[in-house]
C-alpha cells in the first residue's frame, strides 16, 4: 500500500507512466526495469521541502502540471528546431539533435565518425533489446526521485560509446530543442562511455525554438570515464523563461581520469541540475563549476554530489550565482570522503551575488569526511556589488549598467577561468555575454 | 562663462552639514589649489563635484559650462569633461585595466555622439600614454589597480587624465601615501596635461605638492567654508603658519 501522501501533480504522473508505459521502448527485462524505476520514484513521490536535498526546490509547489508526453516532432517542429540550432551553432563541433526528446537524424551530424567513436540513438538501443545499455542509461541512482522518474519514462537520447586510446579532435555537442508549440514533457537519457587513454570535449545545450514555451524538459546524462581518460563538458541551459528543466548527470572516474566540468544557467522557469560525481579510481580529479544567471522569476538549482570512494583523488568545485529581481539561486554541494579515501584533497567555494533586495541565494556546502589524513574545504558568501567600485567605473563615463555588466564579468569570470579547454571557455563566455547583454 | 562654478554650495552627509555655503569659479587653463585641515569638507567638494552618492546637497548649485551638474549622472559628468583623480583609487579584480579603459572611453565618446574607438586604435593610444608617464604594459593587462603600489594607482588616474582628455581635473590629494620620487613622476604627469583650455583643482593638505604644480590660485577651506583666497604665495604662507589662524576665522 502506498502511504505516501500525493498532489495532483504526483498523481497525474503515475497516472502518465501508465498510459505510456507499453509504448516507451524496450520490452522485457527493460521494461520491468522501468516499472521498477517507476515504483522507486512513486515510494517518494514528488520530492518537496519536507527532504533535505530538495528543502530549497519544492517540486510539489512549483510543478503544478503534468503535461502530456511530447508527441514526436512534425516536419514544422523540426524546420523551427533547425532555425535555432543554426542560430546558436558552435563552429567546429559535432552536432547530436534532440528535438522533443526525440533524436534527430537529419539535424545531426552522426554519420562519417572518427574512428574509435560510435553515435547511436537510445531509442534504437532499447528497441533492439540492448540490456547493456539499457542498465548503464536508466538505472543509474534510482534512490533519488527525480532520476528515477527520468530512467522509468526516457523515450530517447543519445549513446556515445568512445574506445579505448580515442582521443577526439572534434568536440561533440548535443542540443535539446523544445519545439512543440503545444505544452508538453520530454524525457531523455544519454550515456557516454569513454574507454581507457580516451578524450572527448563536450557540450549539452538546451534551447527553446520559436514559439515553444511552457514546457518541461526531463534529461539524464550517465558518464563513465575510464582509467587515464579526459572528459571536459560544458552544459548550458538557456530554457525559455517559463520552462521546467530537472536533469541530472551522473559521472564515474577511473583511475587517473580527468573530468573538468562547467554548468551555466540562466533560462528556464525552474531548474534542477543534479550532478553525481563518483571518484571510483585512484588518482582521478574532478573540478565541476558553474555559474546561474537568473533574474525575474526564476528559480535554479545546482545540486552537486562530490564521492570521494578512494584515495590519492582531488576536487575542485568554483560556483558563483548572480540574482537578480525576484530570481532564486541555490547551490548544494556535499562532498563525501568515505573511509578508505585517505590523502582526498577536496576544496568547494561558493559565492554569490545579490542584485536586487527580493532576490534570494541559498548555499549550502556540506563536508562529510570519514578518512583522517585528507585534505579539504569550504567556504560561501553573499553579496551585493560593491557600491565604491560601481561610483569608481561611473566617474569613469561607465553607465551603470555597463559597470555592473563589467563586474558580473569579473565575478562569474572566476568561476569560467577554471574551464581547461579555451574553446569551451569562449562558449561559456558567449553565454554570459548573452545574458548581459539581454539585461542591458 | 566659466568652466566651473560652484554657488553658495550646502552638503550633508547624514544629517550633518559638511559644507556651509561655499563658492569657487575656475576658468579654463587655470590650476586652483584648495588647501585646508583634515576635516575641512575639501573631499566631500571633490565627490559632490563628480557625483558620488551619499551626499545630500541642501543649497546652492554647480555649474560646468553653465550647465546644473548636478542633475548629471556621475557617467555623465564624466563624458562632458569633469574628471576626479581619487585619493583612493580602487582595486577592481577580474577588469583588466585596458577593458576598463577602452569600456570607459567608448561609453565617454558615444555620450557625446562620436564615433566609438576601434580596439588596435585604442592600443595605440594607451600605448603612447603610458611610455610618455612610464607606466609599464603589462599594468594595463593586470586587473584595475589590483595589486598596484600607491605610486602605480595614481599614475593610473594620470594616466586615465590624458587618455579621456577631460576639461577640467580635480586632483583629491593626489600626494597621499607616495614618497617624494613617486610625488614627482605623478607630478610631471599632471604638469604635462596643463593647457590654455583645460583647469585643474588641486586638492592637498600640504604645501609640499604645491611646489611641483604651481597653481595660479590657492584658497583656503576651514569647516565647510573658503575662508581665503589668494595667490601662490598663499600656501608658503601656511606652510609657516599653519591652518590655526583660518580656523579660528571660520
Amino acid at each position: 500500500m502506498n502511504v505516501v501522501a500525493k498532489t495532483e501533480t504526483g498523481r497525474a504522473l503515475g497516472d502518465a507512466f501508465a498510459v505510456v508505459r507499453d509504448r516507451l521502448p524496450g520490452e522485457g527485462k527493460i521494461a520491468d526495469q522501468r516499472r521498477q524505476a517507476f515504483e522507486a520514484y512513486e515510494r517518494s513521490g514528488l520530492p518537496h521541502r519536507r527532504i533535505e536535498d530538495w528543502k530549497y526546490t519544492d517540486l510539489r509547489a512549483l510543478m503544478r502540471e503534468v503535461l502530456p508526453l511530447a508527441a514526436s516532432p512534425d516536419d514544422a517542429a523540426l524546420s523551427r528546431a533547425r532555425a535555432v540550432v543554426q542560430a546558436r551553432a558552435i563552429e567546429g563541433v559535432r552536432r547530436l539533435v534532440l528535438v522533443d526528446g526525440a533524436f534527430a537524424p537529419d539535424l545531426s551530424d552522426w554519420q562519417d565518425l572518427e574512428k574509435g567513436l560510435s553515435i547511436n540513438p537510445l531509442r534504437l538501443a532499447l528497441e533492439a533489446g540492448d540490456e547493456i545499455v539499457a542498465t548503464q542509461a536508466l538505472a543509474s541512482d534510482v534512490a533519488n526521485p527525480m532520476i528515477a522518474l527520468n530512467g522509468a519514462m526516457a523515450t530517447d537520447g543519445v549513446v556515445i560509446d568512445v574506445a579505448h586510446g580515442t582521443v577526439l579532435t572534434q568536440p561533440l555537442h548535443i542540443v535539446h530543442v523544445a519545439s512543440g508549440t503545444a505544452p508538453a514533457s520530454t524525457f531523455t537519457r544519454s550515456l557516454l562511455r569513454l574507454g581507457r587513454d580516451a578524450g572527448v570535449t563536450l557540450v549539452e545545450s538546451y534551447l527553446a525554438a520559436d514559439g515553444a514555451k511552457a514546457y518541461q524538459t526531463h534529461d539524464g546524462l550517465v558518464v563513465a570515464i575510464g582509467d587515464n581518460s579526459r572528459l571536459d563538458h560544458v552544459r548550458l541551459v538557456e530554457d525559455s523563461v517559463d520552462a521546467f528543466n530537472i536533469s541530472s548527470a551522473t559521472v564515474s572516474l577511473g583511475a587517473h581520469a580527468h573530468f573538468n566540468t562547467f554548468g551555466l544557467t540562466s533560462g528556464g522557469h525552474v531548474s534542477r541540475y543534479q550532478l553525481t560525481v563518483t571518484c571510483a579510481g585512484e588518482g582521478s580529479t574532478v573540478e565541476t563549476n558553474g555559474v546561474n544567471l537568473i533574474n525575474g522569476k526564476q528559480h535554479a538549482d545546482t545540486t552537486l554530489f562530490m564521492d570521494h570512494a578512494v584515495p590519492h583523488c582531488a576536487s575542485r568545485e568554483v560556483f558563483r550565482a548572480v540574482v537578480d529581481d525576484r530570481a532564486h539561486s541555490v547551490f548544494q554541494g556535499r562532498i563525501i570522503v568515505r573511509p578508505d579515501a585517505q590523502k582526498t584533497d577536496a576544496k568547494m567555494m561558493t559565492r554569490a551575488l545579490l542584485l536586487s533586495d527580493d532576490a534570494e541565494a541559498d548555499n549550502k556546502p556540506e563536508l562529510e569526511i570519514f578518512a583522517d589524513d585528507v585534505t579539504c574545504g569550504h567556504g560561501a558568501t553573499t553579496g551585493a556589488l560593491d557600491e565604491s567600485l560601481l561610483f569608481y567605473m561611473r566617474a569613469r563615463g561607465l553607465p551603470e549598467k555597463e559597470a555592473q555588466a563589467l563586474l558580473i564579468q569579473a565575478f562569474v569570470g572566476e568561476a569560467i577561468e577554471t574551464i581547461a579547454s579555451d574553446e569551451l571557455r569562449e562558449v561559456a563566455i558567449a553565454a554570459a555575454q548573452r545574458w548581459l547583454q539581454a539585461r542591458a | 562663462m566659466s568652466l566651473l562654478e560652484v554657488k553658495d554650495l550646502q552638503v550633508r552627509v547624514e544629517e550633518r552639514e559638511i559644507l556651509h555655503g561655499l563658492s569657487l569659479t575656475v576658468n579654463p587653463g587655470e590650476v586652483h589649489a584648495i588647501m585646508g585641515p583634515n576635516g575641512s569638507g575639501k573631499s566631500t567638494l571633490s565627490h559632490v563635484i563628480a557625483g558620488k552618492p551619499g551626499y545630500e546637497v541642501t543649497g546652492g548649485q554647480i555649474l560646468f559650462r553653465g550647465e546644473d551638474l548636478l542633475e548629471m549622472e556621475p557617467n555623465e559628468r564624466a563624458a562632458q569633461g569633469v574628471f576626479l583623480a581619487f585619493q583612493y583609487p580602487v582595486e577592481i579584480p577580474g577588469v583588466t585595466t585596458w577593458n576598463f579603459l577602452h569600456a570607459a572611453l567608448n561609453a565617454q565618446r558615444k555620450a557625446r555622439g562620436e564615433d566609438e574607438i576601434s580596439s588596435p586604435a585604442f592600443l595605440k593610444k594607451v600605448r603612447e600614454v603610458a611610455r610618455s608617464l612610464n607606466i609599464p604594459q603589462d599594468m594595463l593587462k593586470r586587473g584595475v589597480n589590483v595589486g598596484f603600489s600607491g605610486g602605480e594607482k595614481k599614475r593610473n588616474e594620470i594616466l586615465q587624465m590624458a587618455l579621456f582628455e577631460p576639461a577640467v581635473c580635480i586632483l583629491d590629494e593626489m600626494d597621499s601615501g607616495l614618497d617624494i620620487d613617486a610625488l614627482r613622476i605623478a607630478a610631471d604627469g599632471v604638469n604635462a596635461l596643463r593647457s590654455p583650455e583645460r583647469a585643474m583643482v588641486v586638492i592637498t593638505h600640504y604645501q609640499r605638492l604645491l611646489n611641483y604644480i604651481v597653481p595660479d590660485f590657492v584658497h583656503v577651506m576651514s569647516k565647510g567654508r573658503v575662508v581665503k583666497s589668494g595667490g601662490k604665495e598663499l600656501a608658503l604662507e601656511l606652510e609657516e603658519s599653519g591652518y590655526a589662524q583660518f580656523e579660528d576665522a571660520a
